[in-house]
């Protein structure tokens, strides 16, 4: 089974992401594509979901808009941010979109081509899983996660800037 | 100056790590080159034609003499004993090892220093005025705000990965002396009617390929929401930029296409959602952080001084020797404070790339600050080095003392002080080599009596259309072009880097390197033969227009 890294573990990822769903969705965990979730949400939510063996999560492009998603939020365990090179800066603006202005409780995955070298800056965005593209080694790449103890700003993981908590 | 406590010192340990481990992986192969390559950048380290070069942050061009002196001691130690100051008001190393880089930065953080964001597409060095602080026409010493903005954007979590680099420059004064509209933000300080700070708030400017002069979105912003609205422009800029075509990433190709108008709309409709989310105003920055920050900007405790016995004094000095008198014109810059004066020691003697200090000479000038003023001292974008809140009776001792260290050439703001990128010379970019031009023109033009009559003149040469050398403001701009594999010269008149802004237009057809001086000893001829009494070059201009310059420079091809 893949593997990702999930608040910081390695876990089993047990989810198949459709590139173009057609038909019934296979079963066990899925995350289709925002376009197909936005045609076909309302049989999705009252009747394939029912049915279906398994959740079903959305994954955008880094071009999508998560305020697309805005009213269907809390019917979606995962919400998964695609990465198609990782120099691509946007998924980084969703993540904290979807914490910061919609509350979103849910996971929020990284997906594609996101480096380990990120995963910090990810993190703070508001992001909680990462499936890499790539096989890699996840407990090592995991340490990247804490390259700082600390940011300056205000992000997903820290509503006050440092100079409200810890200089005063 | 802003000195760092545990949590900014430890954020730079930090990086340092994690840097290291970066360049070990890679080392190992465990990291590809093009995973690598805005890591590295984000660390101040490009590839160049011979060799890495290290761009070292130096925020908003503030720097102490122990700072000098670290630079100073890796240069000698990691390099060849010189560096280079960059129209960003940053430092670079020429040719440090790869893997030697992480110990510089090691070294550098050991006086607070780091080359974070000096590269990459992300937020750069935020700029400013390098007389900031002493300058008569200030509404407010702007770096403080520079400082607030550093921190905001060192490790951004949200924008580490741009369409494009971000530039930010903030101006304290009435008179521009921070080019802060060709910035991606250009923020200026004012008032509002009940005297409160504020930010009138431009976006949009630019050099490189496509010039342009930013655009105000915003007229005043109150001071406790400067972060907010930094974040909502960034990120409307992070989500719709261009990120097919490199050439038209920046903020002001988006700022055009949608118009300022529409863009300004968009920022404050993102802003606008920001504070609806903030709702107890958390985000903000407290006036308990502002004057924390304003703190370590202090006025200095300047001294009573019999001002007129000071000047005569100097007048006295000058009328004996003729240098000196030179140095008092060119260099010297009065303050609002009576008897202290800011100076401006030259990095353009004629036969060194303009920028380049040896190791000896970063002490030298780490010394003059320590004995002449409070231990620090200013880049500027012009590629100089300021030394503020110097009393006017050690002018002297002063000047004595840098024309030995060979920093006293005085020609500020003369067609011998331009501002130069290091082109072909070192740059893996440049169509053209740069330096060699500059030093053409100086040799030429070596009469300092004529220098001098030509008066305030600024020449920015750069060797590709990226525009390091910001040739697009220069009052003569120029331009390295590659024709077939040839270097050829394109020669541009009338740009202006102050609140008047302007951009400089094409002379006409590009001169071989040969014809460059010769270009521009006509277009210096017709100035002189038609200026009006005490009418400077751009202004002269201004007023007679392109076509008697073009006529004289292509008179011979006709």
């Amino acid at each position: 089974m893949r593997k990702m890294l999930s608040h910081g573990i390695v876990t089993d990822d047990n989810w198949t992401l459709l590139d173009q769903p057609e038909g019934n969705l296979p079963s066990g965990n899925v995350l289709v594509p925002l376009s197909y979730w936005l045609q076909h949400r309302d049989d999705l939510a009252q009747k394939d979901l029912a049915q279906h063996n398994g959740s079903i999560g959305v994954w955008l492009d880094s071009h999508e808009e998560v305020e697309a998603l805005a009213a269907d939020l809390e019917k979606l365990p995962v919400i998964a941010i695609n990465f198609p090179k990782f120099v691509d800066g946007r998924g980084f603006s969703s993540a904290r979109l979807l914490r910061d202005r919609y509350a979103y409780q849910g996971e929020v995955r990284a997906i594609g081509q996101f480096i380990r070298d990120q995963l910090f800056l990810l993190q703070r965005c508001g992001f909680s899983q990462f499936s890499f593209a790539d096989d890699l080694d996840l407990e090592a790449a995991a340490q990247s996660l804490n390259d700082f103890s600390d940011g300056y700003q205000t992000a997903a993981d820290q509503a006050q800037p440092l100079f409200k908590r810890l200089r005063v | 100056m802003y000195i760092y406590d545990q949590y900014d010192q430890k954020l730079v340990d930090e990086r340092v790590a994690q840097y290291r481990d970066q360049t070990n992986r890679y080392l190992d192969g465990q990291i590809s080159e093009e995973e690598f390559l805005p890591l590295r950048l984000q660390n101040g380290l490009y590839i160049q034609r011979l060799a890495p070069m290290l761009r070292i942050a130096v925020p908003y061009g503030l720097m102490s003499s122990s700072q000098l002196r670290k630079i100073a001691q890796i240069s000698r130690q990691f390099d060849k004993g010189y560096v280079h100051f960059t129209t960003r008001q940053n430092i670079q190393l020429n040719w440090p090892q790869l893997a030697e880089v992480p110990d510089i930065l090691a070294e550098l953080a050991t006086v607070q220093m780091h080359a974070i964001q000096t590269s990459g597409n992300c937020i750069r060095n935020t700029t400013t005025d390098q007389f900031a602080g002493v300058a008569a026409d200030e509404i407010e010493d702007p770096r403080p705000w520079c400082e607030i903005i550093r921190q905001w954007s060192t490790i951004h979590p949200e924008f580490a990965f741009l369409p494009r680099k971000f530039k930010i420059a903030v101006c304290g004064s009435e008179e521009d002396r921070a080019a802060f509209l060709l910035h991606d933000i250009g923020i200026q300080l004012v008032k509002n009617d009940s005297g409160e700070t504020g930010f009138h708030i431009y976006a949009g400017g630019g050099l490189g390929r496509t010039p342009v002069i930013a655009s105000s979105i915003r007229e005043f912003l109150p001071k406790q929401h400067l972060l907010t609205y930094l974040d909502a422009i960034l990120r409307v800029y992070n989500r719709y930029g261009n990120r097919d075509n490199k050439y038209k990433a920046r903020i002001k190709i988006l700022v055009k296409a949608w118009t300022p108008a529409v863009f300004a709309e968009r920022v404050e409709a993102e802003w606008a959602e920001i504070l609806a989310g903030d709702v107890n105003g958390v985000a903000q920055v407290t006036e308990t952080e502002i004057q924390r920050v304003k703190s370590f900007f202090p006025v200095p405790d300047y001294k009573a001084v019999d001002a007129a016995a000071v000047d005569s004094a100097l007048q006295a000095q000058a009328a004996d020797n003729v240098a000196f008198s030179r140095w008092l014109e060119r260099n010297v810059r009065n303050q609002k404070q009576p008897g202290y004066a800011s100076i401006t020691l030259s990095l353009k003697p004629a036969g060194v790339a303009p920028g380049d200090v040896t190791d000896r000479q970063l002490e030298s000038i780490a010394d003059l600050a320590d004995q002449f003023s409070n231990g620090e001292v200013r880049s500027t974008h012009n590629q100089n080095v300021v030394i503020a809140d110097v009393l006017k009776s050690q002018l002297f001792e002063l000047w004595q003392q840098a024309k030995s260290g060979g920093l006293a050439t005085p020609t500020i703001g003369t067609i011998n002080d331009m501002i130069c990128c290091p082109g072909g010379d070192y740059c893996s970019l440049a169509n053209a080599k740069s330096i060699p031009v500059a030093e053409a023109i100086q040799r030429k033009f070596d009469d300092l009596d004529y220098v001098y009559d030509l008066g305030d003149l600024e020449l920015n040469i750069s060797g590709c259309m990226n525009a390091c050398g910001h040739h697009h403001v220069g009052h003569i701009g120029i331009l390295g072009v590659d024709k077939k594999g040839q270097e050829w010269y394109q020669i541009q008149l009338g740009g202006s880097a102050n609140k008047q802004a302007a951009l400089a237009k094409v002379l006409g057809p590009s001169l071989s390197r040969d014809e460059v001086v010769d270009g521009i000893e006509k277009l210096l001829d017709v100035y002189v033969e038609n200026r009006l009494e005490g009418e400077a070059f751009l202004n002269t201009y201004q007023r007679i227009g392109m076509d008697k310059f073009k006529e004289r420079v292509y008179a011979q091809n006709a």
